[in-house]
């Protein structure tokens, strides 16, 4: 075949595929977003706003991020440099590491519930310590902070494992010699990581994090799992209104506020974290 | 019969022109060896050919039939890689049968065929082995016995020597040269080591820029260049150059000498000698030397004449100190001329 | 001071360095291990123990659960269609994704650069959220509620990662190898199929293998999308509140279990792909 229409031919499922179940439903929802009975309007939007509930969603949804994604980064280099010096069972602790990244959020979800739940193991560990002598029930309204500490536990535990595989990727595309040559300069290791690693870390740095915060944003099934209705957020608040209420313009409005976060932050993120154009190895 | 014909053939990349309008002819089992620096364009020529490239215009015929619209496996042709291409994942003998096995030839005629060429090539106690347990040098073989397995009418070779080391590379091109005459298949080779270039080939096409500047026996392109490229190009060291003004009919003043020229009527020409045509003499180019080499056969000797650089090849037992004045007279019969303004050689 | 000393408190220093450093990846793996861990003893301890107090830090190695598990009504029919889903993301996910992988790695056409743009955008995009409008599409074709409609949003969602991996798989592959199979017989095709498959096969399975983990997980398109045909996820999810705690359990180790299984057999591609896919 012609090597000019070939590629053409090559991308066309692609392109198909995500037109239709990608760009096209993109569509739908705005338009759903902004209909209602008299054409366009923002009654949707008005509506999911001024319901109580939603400042909660969105105070929930943020303070988890800003708790659960710095907590992460920090994590995530901290490993990525751990197992870039290693040279014994290197990969057998990059293959525990990453484990998690395999979980889904409803199992990690399920599997700190083992822990947090009235008869579960935070509480026999406590029991056994003798600090309690009968069982808490963590996850109700009256610990607030407990169900926080553990939605934000196990996000913490499952989501840093994507973040640690983009970060020791980029690690690995650093040529060795920038460290031999600090080496001879006299620079510190601390000074190392300051000078090197996390500057010329930063495309990787940009694709975790981007990629860290959507995500973020979207958290549902962790929270279903420990706080249920305790602990309202945006992606939750989508669900009800499709399922609960079955408003789905409302749904639909709610979906692109996520959204118009999640553009948001991506755009700070890039802003803030942006190569130099000819600065990248 | 698998006489070459280039007909025409322009390639251009975007605004880039990577080959200008080429006309070559290659007879019946000649050696061709395509000489450039990096990006004249001679490999972009090779792939042409070969069909992994696709002409912007023109035409390439082989053995009096147009190929330039047939796909690479369809033309006749075999091709040896700069980086060898041996398939990692098949043994050596599948590689170098791979091509009999497209073919779908029975089984033991690829075999009768395979260990002929790793006969050749002097590898038949490798043909289990895979590539990754191959020395580079030992790839090559691979590579060049795959090629040959398809006896084609042409074989392609895109600076197969390159990646190997000099001892080994010196080896090789011997090796390669006979193994090819007795093939007795015309061959392209490309490379930009005007030695391997100069000991191999019946005929140089030196290219630049997207041009074939001359095309002659390696003698011929190294005793008279056709143009002041070649001269600068072929030869290490290369040509000495120096201005010339004309002094009467068939006479220019070169550095203060009058000597014989072209009766040329230009307003200058540029006087061009190869640094082992000169010798010590009473009389001649006057030039102080800056530099002494001596390289064991021979003593290079960079000089400065007026304000130009100028090198000498003398015996080696000549003695010269840095700052010394020598007498340098040319070899009446390895003076060449050139224009200035079409840089072209002027008899 | 003297020599000895200096070289002793460096010794000193460099010894307790190097006893945190190995105390912290030890940490770091009981983090990551520990939980799983409390989880198995959940699953395989009778239902009774599971819901008692205090618990033991040792399995039983009762089957209670997980029979309960089992015999649980519909939740082995999630259990199938989860599976399904997922091969049916896997092999879908492959065939469309990897033909646009080659042609980026391969070629330089008009529109490389938008094309590269949507699938960014598709990886960065929060696309379970496109369930709501695609729900009602699939009610329009008939698609609804069935596997084959979800494992459609699963493969949009898994579509840039397989496009990104077998992208970078086929830039591994040096061209020279496809141009020599060229010009001894093969077509693009058979140089695809004799040349280039044969040594991309592995790496083909694991984003296979990747695209299968991402919608074995997938809830919320899941739960959206499904009603009568539930996956695992959309199950355990919509009982949440109703089901008792060891059934929880056990489901959740069920979906745990193809992650551990899985990781293990991708690890070794995971940090090449995104090495490349960063860029």
């Amino acid at each position: 075949m012609n090597a000019r229409v070939l590629p053409y031919v090559l991308i066309l499922p692609v392109t198909l595929f995500l037109g239709l179940f990608f760009l096209y439903p993109f569509v739908l929802v705005a338009k759903q977003a902004f209909g209602s009975q008299e054409g366009w309007s923002l009654e949707n939007f008005r509506e999911v706003v001024d319901y109580w509930k939603f400042p909660i969603s969105l105070r929930n949804t943020l303070l988890l991020a800003a708790a659960v994604v710095p907590v992460q980064l920090a994590l995530a280099l901290l490993m990525a440099t751990m197992v870039s010096k290693m040279q014994k069972g290197r990969d057998l602790i990059l293959y525990i590491w990453t484990i998690p990244l395999g979980i889904s959020d409803l199992a990690a979800g399920i599997i700190w519930l083992a822990i947090f739940e009235q008869s579960g193991f935070l509480n026999s560990m406590l029991n056994g310590l003798g600090v309690i002598d009968k069982p808490v029930n963590f996850l109700t309204y009256q610990h607030p902070g407990v169900v926080f500490l553990a939605i934000a536990l196990a996000e913490i535990w499952r989501a840093t494992a994507i973040m640690l595989v983009i970060l020791v990727a980029g690690i690995g595309l650093i040529p060795k010699e920038y460290y031999e040559a600090a080496d001879v300069f006299g620079a510190s290791k601390w000074k190392q990581f300051t000078r090197i690693t996390l500057p010329m870390l930063r495309p990787s740095l940009q694709t975790a994090l981007v990629l860290r915060v959507i995500l973020a944003f979207e958290i549902f099934a962790v929270v279903a799992a420990l706080g249920g209705t305790l602990f309202p957020v945006l992606m939750g608040e989508t669900y009800a209104y499709q399922f609960d209420l079955l408003n789905s313009g409302a749904a639909a409005a709610m979906a692109l506020i996520i959204l118009g976060i999640s553009i948001g932050f991506t755009l700070i993120i890039l802003r803030i974290l942006r190569v130099p154009k000819g600065a990248s190895i | 019969m698998a006489e070459i014909q280039i007909k025409n053939v322009a390639k251009s990349f975007g605004a880039y022109q990577a080959l200008n309008n080429i006309n070559l002819t290659i007879a019946d089992q000649e050696f061709m060896v395509l000489l450039g620096a990096s990006g004249c364009g001679k490999s972009t020529l090779l792939r042409i050919i070969a069909g992994l490239e696709t002409a912007t215009s023109g035409e390439v015929w082989i053995g009096g039939k147009r190929i330039d619209h047939l796909s690479p496996k369809d033309r006749g042709i075999a091709m040896v890689f700069q980086n060898y291409a041996v398939f990692p994942h098949l043994t050596v003998f599948e590689n170098i049968g791979f091509g009999l096995r497209m073919q779908k030839r029975p089984n033991d005629e690829v075999k009768r065929r395979v260990e002929r060429v790793a006969g050749l090539m002097h590898i038949e106690m490798l043909l289990k082995r895979y590539s990754g347990e191959l020395s580079g040098g030992q790839r090559q073989r691979v590579a060049v016995a795959r090629a040959l397995a398809m006896e084609p009418d042409v074989i392609l070779m895109d600076e197969p020597l390159s990646n190997l080391d000099a001892l080994l590379r010196m080896e090789m091109r011997a090796e390669l040269k006979g193994v090819l005459a007795e093939s007795k298949t015309t061959a392209i080779y490309v490379t930009h080591d005007q030695v391997e270039a100069m000991s191999m080939a019946d005929r140089i096409s030196v290219m630049h820029q997207g041009n074939i500047v001359q095309a002659a026996s390696p003698i011929e392109v190294y005793r008279n260049p056709s143009a002041r490229f070649v001269a600068s190009f072929i030869g290490n060291p290369p040509m000495n150059f120096l201005p010339a003004t004309p002094a009467g009919a068939g006479k220019w003043q070169v550095a203060g000498q009058t000597l014989d020229g072209p009766k040329a009527d230009k307003p200058g020409l540029h006087f061009a000698i190869r640094p082992e045509d000169m010798q010590q003499a009473e009389s001649g180019l006057v030039a102080t030397a800056k530099i002494v080499e001596p390289l064991g056969a021979h003593l290079l000797v960079t000089c400065q004449i007026d304000e130009a650089l100028f090198r000498v090849i003398l015996d080696s037992d000549t003695v010269v100190k840095p700052g010394q004045t020598l007498t340098l007279a040319p070899q009446a019969d390895r003076v060449r001329w050139f224009d200035p303004d079409t840089t072209l050689a002027v008899a | 001071m003297t020599d000895a000393t200096v070289l002793d408190v460096s010794q000193d220093t460099r010894k307790s360095g190097r006893f945190l450093y190995v105390a912290s990846v030890v940490f770091l793996c009981a983090w990551v291990i520990v939980p799983i861990y409390l989880l198995l003893i959940n699953t395989l301890s009778s239902p009774e123990a599971v819901n008692s107090f205090p618990k033991s830090f040792i399995p039983e190695f009762d089957f209670g659960s997980l029979q309960f598990f089992a015999g649980f009504a519909g939740m082995l029919t999630a259990l199938k269609n989860s599976v399904i889903v997922a091969l049916m993301t896997m092999v879908m996910s492959i065939a469309i994704g990897a033909p646009a992988g080659y042609a980026l790695s391969r070629f330089d056409f008009r529109g490389k650069e938008l094309f590269r743009l949507l699938i960014l955008l598709a990886r960065a995009f929060p696309l379970p959220l496109l369930a709501l409008p695609l729900a009602v599409m699939f009610i329009q074709t008939g698609l609804d509620d069935t596997a084959f409609g979800l494992a459609l949003v699963h493969t949009t969602l898994a579509i840039p990662f397989a496009v990104l991996i077998t992208f970078s798989l086929f830039s591994g592959i040096p061209i020279e190898l496809e141009e020599a199979a060229w010009t001894l017989g093969c077509t693009r095709l058979t140089a695809f199929t004799k040349v280039v498959l044969p040594l991309i096969l592995p790496g083909i399975t694991a984003s296979a293998i990747f695209a299968f983990v991402i919608s074995w997980n997938e809830v919320f398109a899941a739960a959206v999308l499904t009603i009568e045909n539930r996956t695992l996820t959309a199950f355990l999810l919509q009982n949440l509140d109703t089901s008792p705690l060891h059934l929880k359990f056990a489901g959740g180790f069920i979906l745990v279990v193809p992650a551990l299984i899985f990781i293990f057999a991708v690890r070794k591609y995971l940090f090449a792909m995104w090495g490349i896919a960063n860029r």
